[in-house]
């Protein structure tokens, strides 16, 4: 054996890792020792294997992998020096956790170790098991921890107690076994074994109702003397802790009296006499003696005890909050949440203090004081409470303020008995801390405000005017957007002016102004720019005179790259220029908010699908609260209802989030991905294009007087075609001539800028569910398409068969044709109309295209 | 119960972690790296505690070490920071005047302090003269197992 092979000593390679400057360093450092110490470990090296298990534990706290020595601390352990199984079990312990298999492998050893006749030796198995053990080695091994705790030795007992303790917390079943061994380790005189002892009873009390009752029976007077010992002994130098002898004895059985007296009167009663000793005589002025007094407010408040003690408690506490450590503040803080169970009105009374803390430079004091707050609120104090927190909530720290300002929201919506008080406080945390309000909270405001039609101008004057001075408050933007679309109106010609409002002219061009403002500004995000679109389209129809500037402000996005507003601009554009007729009436008042469906919806938020149902079978009613404001609305319902796509092809819920407020304001982007809402079959429709059925255009101009008339609807077909060429933006191509045919004309199923299918049908009389469609395919681009395939889908009602193409080439501009013959069977003849979803593949110049449709527009009677 | 202690110099390094409940490895990497944070960036009036993912977290600093332990929401967080204080003297009185070079240089002779003071996360001896008097005689026995081991060891090499 070469003296020299084996590395290093601890000492030097610590100070060669230590004196790397640089991580590359000491990764190299570390390789080198890891390899000297895997060789020494092959080699079966016996002399340094103690040495190597100590350099890889310092290694392993640097944090590099090593999972090669884990063995080795076995063999230690197994090895009969004490040295070895020392550090052995000190590896073991660091190397390794419960959760690692290995660790069964040690059980055999632990075993012989815990009969070991070194009594040392079995302490440091008996730490061992008791820090890392697992279930199964806990249920094996607990027979010998038993025995072990009748030992004699006070070493090896304590040891044992708290060993015990974590096999009970992974084992519980065993808790039993443990109970008369603890209680007679409660007799003990040695401290270290009282403490164990009464730890080990603390723990069964919480694990078996049955050790509960057996301690409180039996040990209850016991605990007292023991208490009293310590309390009135004198001086006693091994255990003396500022002058207390043995704080933590104090502690721990205060807390096993708690147990046992909580929920019990009798025991309650018996230990009152020594509690009002402990609290009174226990010194207060360093912290043993603190945690000593806090102990016992903790107790006093746990059982029943009577009044004179409590309020002993009470004062103690309010010592505690009055002091100038910041410690022994945060202690009391957390007591008195406690005792305000106890006695509220006591805790009342220091709510001033309570209210400073809240704004103290601790962050700890300051949530402990928050929380605190949050519970002292009731009605008579709610007023002046918010305001202190309002208050201090323009100049409370950034991290803070999430968590004040959603206190703050619940408070005020808890506690709010006028509506006034209620949009006032709202108005005011918007501006302060308008971004890290909630969306449902803010949400809920407009719920308010709708329902309260006498404080709708001044919550929109309010509004306007904390607008001017906190634009940068994402939800404030949202809500004043949102108000001044809807009541424009009365912000302007002061409507319902208030006794304490201040006098105010707001113009026409100045609400605009606003609205302006918001949709250029440039760090304005999506949502709220499309809240922008619409609330002008709104108050374009309010304001008639300012029609023209919202009509050019609409127009410059109409190129915006962002999909969402590009198409409302396009849409709202279109409204302004052709359908005056219709639009006051698309951008009515919103009917007012239902709050207790909003309320139980919140509540039942979880439930998505169930919500998303519920709202959609409330569409036929036309209270259709689901629904994008002003333009879909009306339209959407019969849309719904007559198609039915949606609702049999994706019984998925339609909007990204169950706040059905999201859809109402606008909001809620996604709607294309989710194909199931009405306004998406609208969004479709309109990007097809211009699907015109032939006979609908002489009535089209005769029946529009507004769209309430389309809701009671004779020929569903007909209303469908009727929406779709009043909403059409793009190519519109004029109307054909109506060849009125009397059962199934021909229709134009889709065309684009590229391609026009028609179809044709014709059935046979005896079958009147069955349909054979012709379609005829032409190209209307300058190049031809190759590799053409035709597919389409249908609502599940109906059956489709497609039969083959007769070619998949096809020439351009119209040269040649492409037909195709399917059949199709709808097994809801007479109930339901047909409808289907299109698409087209095909290849133009080795490019592939894809163009999808839906025709809805096929001739009624299929 | 006391969930883990960490002790951890002013920079940040890992001076000594033990852990009495199970933590795979990524967390407690995790759990060190965030507890570091919080409490490093404390100014020193403030209180010795902090809320962290529903336990509190008991810190003091003594010289350029920091002492954590991290218990239950129910613990008292008074004891706990004289259990810090206990395990601190103990250790004072072991090295004579203990530095962080002491405890960077023989922290395996901290852990063994630590085993005689917390067992699964509880006290287990409130006297310090008997902690003292344990790991004494634990020493005595590994240098007594040594010196053995040299004799025989040079037996053996002085054969070969």
């Amino acid at each position: 054996m070469n003296p020299f092979s084996s590395g290093t000593r601890l000492r030097d390679m610590i100070k060669a890792i230590r004196a790397c400057k640089t991580a590359a360093e000491e990764r190299a450092v570390v390789r080198k020792e890891c390899a000297a110490i895997r060789s020494s470990i092959s080699e079966n090296d016996q002399d340094y294997s103690h040495r190597n298990i100590a350099k890889l534990m310092f290694i392993h706290m640097l944090g590099y992998p090593t999972h090669f020595g884990q063995m080795e601390c076995l063999k230690l352990i197994a090895s009969a020096g004490f040295p070895e199984k020392r550090i052995g079990y000190l590896g073991l312990m660091l190397l390794l956790d419960e959760r690692q298999e290995v660790l069964m492998l040690v059980t055999n050893s632990l075993k012989q170790d815990l009969g070991h006749t070194n009594q040392y030796i079995v302490g440091l198995a008996l730490c061992a098991l008791g820090n890392i053990c697992s279930a199964e080695m806990a249920r094996d091994l607990a027979p010998e921890v038993e025995r072990l705790l009748l030992t004699r030795d006070p070493n090896i007992k304590k040891k044992a107690a708290l060993c015990s303790i974590r096999i009970i917390r992974k084992v519980p079943d065993l808790a039993e076994n443990f109970l008369s061994p603890a209680t007679s380790l409660l007799k003990e005189k040695h401290h270290g074994v009282l403490i164990a002892g009464v730890q080990l009873c603390t723990d069964l009390c919480k694990v078996s109702e049955d050790a509960s009752n057996h301690l409180r029976k039996n040990c209850t007077e016991g605990l007292v003397r023991i208490l009293k010992d310590i309390c009135n002994s004198p001086y006693a130098p091994e255990y003396d802790i500022a002058g207390i002898t043995d704080p933590f004895l104090h502690i721990r059985v205060l807390r096993l009296l708690r147990m046992l007296g909580h929920g019990d009167a009798d025991t309650s009663e018996y230990i009152n006499d020594i509690l009002a000793q402990v609290a009174s005589k226990t010194e207060s002025n360093k912290n043993a003696g603190n945690a000593i007094l806090y102990e016992c407010v903790e107790t006093i408040m746990g059982i029943e005890a009577t009044s004179g003690l409590r309020v002993l408690a009470i004062n103690i506490l309010g010592r505690f909050l009055s002091n100038r450590d910041n410690n022994i503040r945060y202690v009391a803080l957390n007591m008195l949440m406690k005792a305000i169970s106890v006695d509220s009105q006591a805790v009342q009374r220091h709510r001033t203090t309570i209210l400073e803390c809240v704004k103290d430079s601790d962050a700890s004091i300051r949530k402990r004081a928050l929380e605190l707050v949050f519970l002292l609120v009731n009605d008579t104090n709610a007023k002046p409470l918010t305001k202190e927190l309002v208050d201090y909530l323009e100049v409370s720290d950034q991290d803070f303020k999430g968590d004040l300002t959603s206190k703050i929201c619940s408070i005020i919506e808890k506690f709010s008995q006028e509506k006034k008080w209620y949009i006032d406080q709202m108005v005011k945390v918007l501006s302060l801390a308008g971004n890290y309000v909630k969306d449902n909270v803010w949400h809920a405001l407009i719920v308010a405000i709708s329902n309260a039609p006498d404080l709708q101008g001044y919550s929109v004057r309010s509004l306007y005017k904390a607008f001017q001075l906190s634009s940068e408050q994402v939800s404030l933007v949202q809500v004043t957007i949102w108000c001044i679309g809807e009541y424009g109106e009365m912000l302007v010609n002061n409507v319902g002016v208030l006794q304490v409002e201040e006098p105010m002219t707001v113009t026409e061009s100045d609400a605009v102004d606003v609205l302006e403002s918001c949709l250029t500004h440039h760090s304005t995000d999506i949502t709220t720019q499309s809240m922008c679109l619409i609330a002008l389209l709104k108050l374009s129809s309010r304001f008639p005179p300012s029609s023209g500037r919202v009509k050019e402000i609409i127009t410059t996005h109409i190129g915006s790259v962002v999909l969402e507003l590009q198409q409302r601009a396009i849409e709202f554009n279109s409204i302004i220029q052709r359908h005056q007729n219709i639009k006051s009436s698309l951008v009515e008042r919103m009917p007012v908010l239902d709050e207790s469906t909003f309320i139980s919806k919140r509540a039942g938020s979880s439930q998505a699908n169930i919500s998303t149902e519920k709202s959609n079978q409330q569409l036929p009613s036309g209270a259709s609260l689901k629904l994008s404001n002003g333009v879909a609305k009306p339209a959407a319902s019969p849309l719904v209802d007559l198609l039915d796509l949606s609702l049999d092809d994706t019984p998925v819920p339609t909007s990204t989030s169950n706040d059905f407020l999201h859809d109402l304001l606008d909001v809620g982007l996604t709607n294309s991905s989710s194909s199931a809402s009405g306004t998406d079959i609208l969004m479709d429709l309109l990007s097809i294009g211009t699907p015109v059925q032939s006979n609908t255009t002489p009535e089209n101009g005769s029946s529009i007087k507004g769209f309430n008339d389309i809701l009671p609807i004779a020929k569903p077909n007909t209303a469908t075609v009727q929406v779709v060429d009043l909403l059409d933006g793009l190519a519109s191509n004029g109307s054909h001539p109506g060849a009125q045919s009397p059962v199934h004309p021909s229709i134009i199923a889709y065309q684009s800028s590229t391609l026009k299918i028609t179809f044709s049908f014709t059935k046979q009389p005896d079958k009147p569910q069955v349909t054979q469609i012709h379609a005829t395919f032409m190209n209307l681009s300058s190049e031809a398409y190759t590799d053409f395939i035709f597919q389409a889908a249908v609502p599940k009602f109906i059956q489709l068969h497609l039969d083959p193409a007769n070619s998949n080439h096809l020439p351009a501009s119209g040269n040649g044709r492409i037909t195709q013959t399917f059949t199709i069977t709808n097994t809801q003849h007479g109930q339901k109309p047909l409808a289907m979803r299109i698409r087209i593949a095909y290849k133009v110049s080795n490019q592939e295209r894809l163009e999808q449709g839906q025709i809805n527009n096929f001739p009624p009677g299929l | 119960m006391i969930h883990f202690v960490i002790l951890i110099s002013r920079q940040g390094k890992v001076r000594l972690t033990k852990w009495y409940s199970p933590y795979q490895q990524k967390e407690r990497a995790t759990a060190i790296r965030e507890l570091s944070s919080l409490i490093l960036t404390r100014g020193p009036k403030l209180c010795n505690f902090v809320e962290w993912k529903g336990y509190k977290a008991v810190y003091r600093r003594y010289a350029s070490l920091y002492f954590c332990m991290c218990v239950d929401q129910d613990d008292n967080e008074l004891e706990i920071l004289e259990i810090i204080h206990h395990f601190v003297e103990i250790l004072d009185r072991y090295f004579g005047s203990v530095c962080e070079l002491d405890l960077i240089f023989n922290f395996h002779k901290a852990y063994y302090i630590l085993d005689e003071i917390l067992i699964a996360g509880e006290l287990q001896e409130s006297s310090k003269k008997i902690v003292a008097r344990l790991i004494a005689a634990q020493d005595t026995m590994v240098e007594t197992a040594k010196a053995e081991a040299g004799s025989v060891s040079n037996m053996i090499a002085q054969t070969m």
